[in-house]
């Protein structure tokens, strides 16, 4: 299969690919990894009449903690994150999904920006930035910042504008006591989640949750938070009653669609097993039970 | 649509194209280059069998563009044979049967190179999780898993 015609470009610098956004318009795409635009280029399910790779603009491939922040460059590939110590001990919410995320061929060149950018609700990082809490850096005519739970609009459709391109997540550095993890249930290595659950929490000094981000991956025609639920655990005690009133909470803001995965009601009975799991193991690696 | 001039260097050597801004890697390889050890599978990107080393990484060649890879270095399954002596992973495969009808094989001999120079000495779950992306519909797995076992251990 041989996508339709196009041009590429690749600009050297981001405000070269911001020119080149803004002179074509609705006909131009920004090309990461390519990891989901080649193929559906190829499928002709998408077709644009320029690409702009920001693959060789440098400054996109940042990854440290800085200030409290862990700022990842939207051209960061999935196994750079895989291989960081940083991500690894500091970040396990992340470190779970990585490596269940397509295959190792395709983590070589997918990039984080474009998992989180291009509003498939079944790609597995924009539930963790919404339970981490994470905000987006992007650049148009001027820089600013949008909140992972402003980012979703609808099916592929996201907050960023025309023109604008995402250059980097920020993610508040976990306080003490914290601690994350991603349960996702998929068929196969390769196939999106039947269902999953990212969950983030911090203990305060009495053992109780302090803080909750809950997201569902592939749970409706966006990522969901379930900004019910991590409510509703605030203050409480993580004990196993409180976990599976959360779970019912953050499965009943799900809205899956039936699909050769399964049923709607199977859907929303694994996105409630599945964030229990979640919150399970967050508390015991924030150092609760 | 203009043309792009590449260079790239496959397989220890500098090659030139123009190529159009749509063409795939695996095409380059396969149909500029005429190098037709790298297959064609499922040209969606799930099979593998496309599977190239890219700059150091195995990464599956239909789902690359041409002109993404200027300037890259290449490595395909010609490239691993060294003066006439096999590859190690290549002589795993022939001594422990990795290869059924062998369609899979070209992917699979890049993923497991690339695996060995990052780990000398992967457990059997590594190497299951290194091949992930390559699909053998033979389902000849075990055999795979030896001829790396048996690769490692020679290039220890």
């Amino acid at each position: 299969m041989i996508p339709a015609a196009f041009d590429y470009h690749r600009p050297d610098t981001l405000d070269e690919a911001l020119k080149l956004l803004k002179k074509h318009g609705d006909d131009a795409k920004v090309l990461s990894g390519g990891m989901s635009l080649l193929p559906m280029l190829k499928l002709r399910l998408a077709s644009f009449a320029h690409l702009v790779d920001i693959g060789r603009i440098p400054g996109l491939d940042t990854l440290k903690e800085e200030k409290g922040t862990l700022r990842i460059g939207a051209m960061v590939r999935q196994v750079a994150l895989e291989r960081s110590d940083l991500i690894r001990t500091k970040y396990p919410i992340l470190a779970d999904a990585i490596p269940l995320i397509a295959d190792p061929l395709v983590r070589n060149r997918g990039t984080i920006g474009g998992n989180v950018a291009n509003g498939d609700p079944g790609n597995d990082q924009p539930a963790i930035m919404l339970a981490l809490g994470a905000t987006f850096v992007a650049r148009g005519s001027k820089e600013r910042s949008i909140p992972a739970s402003q980012f979703y609009k609808g099916l592929y459709s996201t907050a960023l504008a025309p023109g604008e391109i995402l250059t980097e997540i920020r993610i508040p550095a976990p306080p003490p006591k914290s601690g994350g993890a991603y349960a996702k249930l998929k068929r196969k290595t390769g196939d999106f989640a039947v269902a999953a659950a990212a969950v983030q929490l911090t203990l305060g000094k009495n053992g109780a949750i302090e803080r909750a981000g809950i997201g569902l991956t592939n749970a409706g025609l966006t990522p969901v938070e379930a900004v019910d639920a991590a409510k509703y655990l605030a203050g409480k005690m993580p004990d196993e009653k409180t976990i599976a009133e959360a779970a019912k909470m953050a499965a009943a803001k799900s809205s899956p669609s039936a699909d050769r995965r399964g049923s709607v009601e199977y859907k929303k009975e694994m996105a409630r097993v599945l964030t229990a799991r979640a919150l399970r193991k967050a508390v015991q690696r924030a150092g609760g039970n | 649509m203009a043309k792009h001039r590449i260079s790239v260097t496959i397989n220890g050597a500098a090659r030139e194209a123009e190529v159009e801004s749509r063409l795939l890697l695996v095409h380059l390889i396969r149909e500029v280059f005429r190098m037709t050890g790298t297959h064609v599978g499922c040209d969606t990107s799930h099979c593998g069998a496309c599977t190239v080393i890219l700059d150091g990484n195995p990464v599956k060649s239909c789902t690359v563009l041409a002109v993404q890879a200027d300037g890259a270095k290449i490595t395909t399954v010609e490239g691993l044979e060294q003066g006439g002596k096999l590859h190690p992973v290549q002589e795993g495969f022939t001594e422990k049967h990795g290869l059924q009808c062998g369609f899979c094989t070209p992917g699979m001999l890049m993923t497991t190179s690339a695996l060995l120079e990052r780990n000398k000495n992967p457990s059997e779950q590594q190497i299951r999780e290194a091949i992930a992306g390559n699909l053998c519909r033979c389902t000849g797995y075990v055999n795979i898993v030896k001829a790396v076992q048996y690769a490692a251990e020679k290039m220890r």
